[in-house]
């Protein structure tokens, strides 16, 4: 597979990028902070979002979705990195349309697949639980109760949670922390009794939530996939997930890159250009070539999961990883570069540096994704 | 792509498989270790041991030396598709490159851009067969990484030129058969303007060469001298004092080619050979955990540069490539390959630093370090590179 987008993978980028940049440039994430939007998306556009087929992008035609791959929705993602704007894309679309389709049986599947096309419902995962993302480490309990389950603990950053009409709740139900086995995926309602949810506004104006569960009841057709073994599922899920946050990163960085390639050839300093200074050149010179890389490295990745998710894992990890450094690296030169404008509220750059940070805890950050590759790679 | 003709890659593949087990002797499916695992042709090219020679000549004869070359100029008339079939499927066996050589890497490109048809039919066949050994004149004393202010000239008499000057860095001129070259034609133009590229026997009357040794203590390159040399004007590749075009063509086939010069996922994961002699923990874990930590984002790094040069091409391909762009991946790829051989040095410690001894195959670790430090210069120093891609890619002002 060549690792350009097709003649449809453009189109794509370029209806979606039509719509991005149009109605929702970084303006948009301003004006929802600024006025302290209860939703923290538009639902206009997400209802848009819908029309254009890519709520349900990942949802099989079956099911009234467009059946498209993960190339697709990582071309979407590196729209969405490019303006910072919020959307439920990534939870409900990606990870949660995912989740589902991996290991919900039949009638979970036609109860929600068809409802996140149509844009209907909105979806999340709940993982985290401590200050940094640790899958294995999950210790939210679920204990058999009657025909099903009584769930206890608490959850972090769990995005768009406090708009969210289902959550999806990685559990223990045996073993500990740690552990491989013991693992459980639950369907919850986030209505139902002993739920409470916190919305948590965070350093980059997106959604995200604080979620606790005291002796919440569910039924056994609650269990998404299998009890005790939902690791397998867990890991493809999460590497769909990385993928897509990848693929934001990459946009994102390369937005920032532009604008401050721009600022380059436009601020003038000692009467000349600032672009003119070789020791600016060659910084922007190493991060063009960091971001092409790290390009490449995303799109070998959203490859690798459309061709069999279970053996992608090196690929994404290799591509997180890149894309955290990257990105990293890329909204720190935009602040430096950019000088004291980088650092008003005024100027967007500091949007793309506070969105940065939170895409690299997401799904795990640069070093999580190291230690994989170092293990999967037997030192 | 079409149904088809995927169906007609993957009969391809299948073939080229197939041909690759029966004909690659199970010798040469492993990683070069020393110089003498590499077959570069020539006339007075010898081979080290009966598999390479078996080896090379079955690749020959299918014109794989040269797998997308038109066959009427002794390639395989691969397509770039069935091309990067026959790359992974010999990445895939470990199969050895059954002949390497300046003339497939850097000449033969530009000659097939810039070559009239009797120079194609005269050269291209010869490196093909790996009957003819190329060695290149770019820099001179005074001429590095400003390279187009070369100085060594080519005055014209007659039908012929006659050359003087010196090359420096000339890599195994002493071993090579032919030179392509770089000279000044007209003294009076500006500088990138009076250049042509010349090509010429190295066994003309008044050519020297001398090796220089490094601090390798090996000696790959040599200082090359020329005392009136006779060349005919039709050895001259493009238009006369348009030979700065064809060296920077050719430059950005070096570049590919520098950059692609790391083991990449060859063998063993580093992480593995270091703990050879770093030893592990309890958990299995390399036994230093700055050192391990290093070799991982090593890795990372390593893995994300291969699926870049996996995508130049593609875009290359799909016509959608910067022309500048070898040299971001230039720069990237001789800096990681340092890398690599500064981890392998302190993964190796104390054993990587004999020098003579049979236990480490006469210090071929510390001399292999040594070595990569020219990767960042050879070919245009990383500063260069960086220059490039700030002004050509980037379009930065001034400079």
């Amino acid at each position: 597979m060549a690792l350009v987008l097709t003649e449809e993978q453009s189109m794509l980028r370029d209806s979606a990028r039509g719509l991005i940049s149009d109605k929702a440039p970084v303006s948009h994430l301003r004006h929802l902070r600024d006025s302290k939007d209860p939703t923290g998306f538009s639902k206009e556009l997400w209802h848009s979002f819908a029309e254009m087929g890519f709520a349900g992008l990942l949802v099989p035609e079956e099911f009234g979705g467009s059946g498209l791959g993960f190339m697709e929705a990582g071309v979407v993602m590196e729209e969405i990195g490019r303006t910072l704007m919020p959307s439920p894309f990534l939870a409900t679309s990606v990870v949660a349309a995912s989740a589902l389709n991996g290991g919900g049986n039949a009638a979970q599947k036609s109860e929600y697949l068809p409802k996140i096309a149509s844009g209907s419902l909105l979806a999340t995962l709940a993982i985290d639980e401590g200050a940094k993302h640790r899958p294995l480490q999950t210790n939210l309990q679920a204990v058999r109760a009657g025909n099903g389950f009584r769930l206890s603990g608490a959850k972090a950053l769990v995005v768009d949670g406090h708009v969210a009409d289902l959550l999806i709740v990685a559990a223990r139900t045996a073993g500990s922390a740690g552990e491989r086995d013991g693992l459980t995926m639950f369907l919850v309602n986030p209505a139902a009794k002993g739920v409470s949810i916190e919305r948590t506004i965070m350093v980059d104006a997106h959604n995200a939530a604080r979620i606790e569960l005291a002796n919440v009841e569910v039924t056994a057709d609650s269990v998404l996939g299998e009890v005790d073994q939902a690791a397998h599922l867990l890991d493809g899920v999460l590497d769909i997930g990385r993928g897509a946050v990848a693929a934001e990163m990459v946009g994102l960085s390369d937005e920032v890159f532009n604008r401050t390639v721009e600022y380059l050839k436009s601020r003038k300093q000692f009467g000349k250009l600032i672009g003119e200074f070789q020791a600016l050149q060659h910084r922007a010179a190493e991060l063009y070539v960091d971001i092409e890389i790290t390009r490449a490295a995303t799109i070998k990745a959203l490859q690798a999961l459309d061709a069999d998710v279970a053996k992608a894992a090196s690929a994404v990890a290799v591509a997180k990883a890149r894309a955290g450094t990257t990105a990293t690296r890329a909204v720190q030169e935009g602040v430096q570069m950019h000088g004291g404008m980088g650092m008003t509220d005024q100027f967007d750059i500091g949007f793309f540096m506070k969105r940065a940070r939170v895409c690299e805890e997401l799904f795990g950050d640069a070093n999580y994704h190291t230690e994989q590759l170092a293990r999967a790679r037997g030192y | 792509m079409s149904e088809t003709e995927s169906a007609d890659l993957e009969q391809f593949r299948n073939e080229t498989r197939a041909w690759l087990e029966a004909n690659c002797p199970p010798e040469m499916r492993k990683p070069a270790t020393s110089d003498a695992d590499v077959f570069w042709g020539g006339r007075n090219a010898k081979f080290s041991s009966e598999p390479q020679r078996i080896w090379f000549e079955r690749m020959r004869d299918k014109g794989w030396t040269v797998p997308d070359w038109p066959k009427e100029y002794g390639g395989g008339g691969l397509n770039a598709a069935e091309h990067k079939v026959l790359r992974s499927e010999m990445a895939k066996m470990g199969a050895r490159p059954p002949l390497s050589s300046f003339g497939i890497w850097m000449l033969g490109p530009a000659l097939l851009k810039y070559g009239n048809e009797a120079q194609k039919k005269e050269h291209l066949p010869k490196i093909a067969a790996g009957e003819i050994r190329w060695c290149q004149g770019y820099s001179e004393p005074n001429a590095g990484s400003d390279l187009a202010s070369l100085q060594t000239r080519a005055e014209s008499d007659g039908d012929d030129f006659v050359i003087t000057g010196s090359k420096i860095w000339t890599s195994y001129a002493n071993y090579a058969d032919w030179i392509f070259c770089l000279v000044r034609t007209d003294p009076t133009a500006k500088k990138h303007d009076g250049i042509s590229f010349i090509l010429f026997d190295m066994t003309s009357k008044g050519v020297t060469t001398k090796p220089i040794l490094l601090i390798s203590g090996y000696s790959p390159f040599c200082e090359t001298f020329f005392d009136g040399v006779r060349v005919p004007k039709s050895h001259v590749v493009g238009t006369i004092n348009r030979g700065w075009d064809v060296a920077k063509y050719l430059l950005q086939h070096e570049r590919a080619m520098i950059s692609g010069m790391g083991e990449r996922g060859v063998g063993r994961p580093l992480g593995q050979i270091a703990a050879d002699s770093v030893g592990t923990d309890a958990q299995g874990k390399l036994d230093d955990s700055m050192l391990r930590g290093r070799i991982a984002t090593f890795d990372v790094d390593e893995a994300a540069l291969a699926a870049c040069a996996e995508r130049a091409v593609d875009l290359a391909k799909a016509g959608q490539a910067h022309p500048a762009f070898s040299s971001a991946m230039k720069y990237y790829g001789t800096e990681l390959n340092k890398r690599r051989y500064e981890i392998l040095m302190s993964a190796g410690g104390v054993d990587a630093l004999e020098w003579e001894s049979e236990r480490s195959r006469q210090g071929a670790r510390p001399r292999a370090w040594l070595r990569t430090k020219a990767n960042s210069i050879e070919g245009g120093t990383s500063e260069v590179m960086l220059g490039i891609v700030a002004k050509r890619i980037l379009d930065l002002p001034g400079a």
